[in-house]
């Protein structure tokens, strides 16, 4: 699948803001809240500017962005519609919390129910974003209950280290946010390279040979296509990348996304002031760098069987 | 809408497209470019189209495949087009509901005003039927010339898709898939017509007959023998000429 940039930047920005509110929702709804209403000022504000930032960036892939509102219509059928109508309506109890915490200082009673509100809604915003991939049987890569737990927890992670990185910016860390970043980042690292491993070891039902139907005659191949130069399809659904390269990619998104930031996290603990904000934010900025290069290989590596027409053997 | 119909009609149109009979002519997809172009899809746009990298919307794409190995191998054009499925997971996941299921005969099509051009449809489409208008923002789609199947003003033999009048092999075949007794559902009955990636669950409409098997005569490995332009022995002009030409 072509990795279209918007899409890709859409996903890694919105999913560590949605990450990011889902854990100060949750801090809120449990009373654990470590910082201020200074603090609630700059973390929401990151959090609420990388989901509007990637919410605008996913409008550029469309052939028509001024009809985009139209997209909040099918929710009974399209996981793109639910993720369009839950992403929106997630500013409100996300503003709302933002507006008690901030303006009020105020994070109890219905405060903590809106921070509450705020977390669910920001989980359910990423699970629709990962279903949408999900629930695409054409592509074998996506369609596996692989996607969403890596999704889930790729912005869970993300948001955790932005977090942390926020807390030690404001010396309010707690054993809660280190932990939280610890453990989001060991689970996303396993999830992921579970991830590899299915796709790696797993192929789609799909052949030339039931595309065409002509298996039960032979080996099919194709011998000549039916344009001389590439159209839409191929543009769109025939991106290929060479095993080299992806292995080179999988291996940065490993040290980047993962590794760099769990030892930074740890070195977090051992220095204090400055120096433990400085680590704090290189993870976080490593770990979106990171998943930025998964996202661009997570649609890479995908194979359509749109592309057994075009040669191709298997999907 | 871009849920499926809750109570379709038993009516299914779609094609039956006979892989014996096609000889790769395209000119199947050339008449479907040319009637929607025209038609309510219109403008099928190209863009480059006498440049070295032409590009354009087409609803219909035909591929050659070759089959098999040495002397069994065969030669099959394959014409590829949208098969109008009764699960079409391509209209499900549209989130404007510019894409959808016709209740009263299944045809599958999209309300370009509606389209935002997300491209989701095309990603969810196993079969490659939609292609997408970079000049428009728009996705497009065989319409099984809806504008041309209904079309009153036409006399009734020309209410067909444009891709099937203009078959000269008759290769391609429109009726109603949902009627056991049609004609086209008893071809594809008698000539053991198959679903493309029935293991997607897509359940198209369209159906596709397979290469006849070949007759036992054909499947020697040598051409068969020519028997001689003049017989052993002959005399007469023939001889003649060819003791003048072997000389």
């Amino acid at each position: 699948m072509h990795p279209a940039f918007s899409v890709i930047v859409f996903t890694t920005s919105s999913g560590a803001g949605y990450g990011l509110l889902a854990w100060l929702g949750i801090l809120a709804a449990i009373g654990r809240l470590p910082g201020d209403r200074f603090f609630g000022a700059v973390s929401l504000a990151l959090a609420l500017g990388a989901i509007t930032v990637g919410l605008l960036s996913s409008t550029f892939h469309l052939g028509h962005p001024e009809r985009a509102w139209r997209a909040f219509s099918q929710w009974r059928s399209s996981w793109l519609s639910r993720e369009g109508v839950v992403s929106v309506a997630t500013y409100l109890p996300a503003l709302l919390f933002a507006f008690g915490w901030i303006a009020l200082g105020e994070t109890d009673g219905v405060w903590a129910v809106f921070g509450g509100v705020s977390a669910f809604c920001a989980v359910a915003t990423v699970a629709c974003t990962a279903m949408i991939y999900q629930s695409l049987k054409p592509i074998q890569r996506w369609s596996n209950a692989w996607v969403l737990p890596n999704y889930l927890t790729l912005a869970a992670m993300t948001g955790a280290l932005w977090l942390a990185a926020l807390a030690s910016l404001f010396t309010v860390s707690s054993l809660f946010t280190t932990i939280a970043a610890l453990a989001t980042i060991a689970l996303g690292a396993a999830l992921k390279l579970g991830y590899w491993h299915h796709i790696d070891n797993s192929s789609s039902a799909s052949t030339a040979g039931t595309a065409t139907g002509l298996g039960p005659l032979g080996e099919v191949r194709l011998f000549e296509a039916p344009h001389t130069s590439e159209n839409y399809l191929m543009k769109e659904m025939g991106y290929r990348i060479a095993r080299k390269h992806a292995a080179k990619l999988r291996t940065i998104s490993l040290v980047a996304g993962f590794a760099l930031p769990f030892v930074l996290s740890l070195a977090a603990l051992a220095f204090s002031g400055s120096l433990a904000a400085g680590a704090g934010f290189a993870a976080a900025l490593l770990s979106t760098a990171g998943v930025l290069v998964e996202r661009w290989l997570f649609f890479a590596e995908a194979k359509h069987t749109v592309t057994l027409f075009y040669g191709a053997a298997r999907a | 809408m871009t849920s499926l119909p809750s109570s379709p009609a038993p009516k299914r149109l779609g094609l039956v497209i006979d892989l014996d009979i096609c000889v790769g002519c395209h000119a199947c997809a050339v008449n479907c470019k040319e009637w929607n172009s025209g038609g309510i899809a219109a403008p099928l746009t190209d863009l480059d189209p006498y440049g070295p990298e032409p590009l354009g919307v087409w609803f219909n794409r035909v591929h050659t495949f070759e089959v098999g190995e040495g002397a069994a191998s065969r030669t099959v054009h394959f014409p590829r087009s949208c098969l109008h499925c009764a699960e079409p997971a391509c209209v499900t996941v549209c989130p404007t509901g510019a894409s959808y299921k016709r209740a009263e005969d299944g045809i599958v099509l999209v309300n370009e005003e509606l389209c935002i051009g997300c491209k989701l449809c095309s990603w969810a489409c196993p079969y490659g039927a939609r292609e997408y208008d970079y000049d428009a923002g728009v996705m497009k789609k065989c319409t099984l010339c809806v504008d041309k199947i209904y079309n009153e003003t036409l006399d009734e033999i020309d209410r067909v898709p444009a891709c099937v009048a203009t078959c000269p092999a008759t290769a391609r075949h429109f009726g109603d898939l949902g009627d056991p007794n049609s004609e086209v559902s008893k071809l594809v009955a008698s000539r053991g017509g198959y679903d493309l990636m029935p293991e997607l669950g897509y359940a198209p409409t369209n159906k596709y007959l397979p290469p006849r098997a070949r007759r036992a005569s054909l499947e020697k490995d040598t051409p068969a023998e020519l028997a001689p332009a003049v017989p052993a022995g002959s005399g007469g002009f023939l001889a003649w000429v060819d003791r003048l030409l072997s000389g």
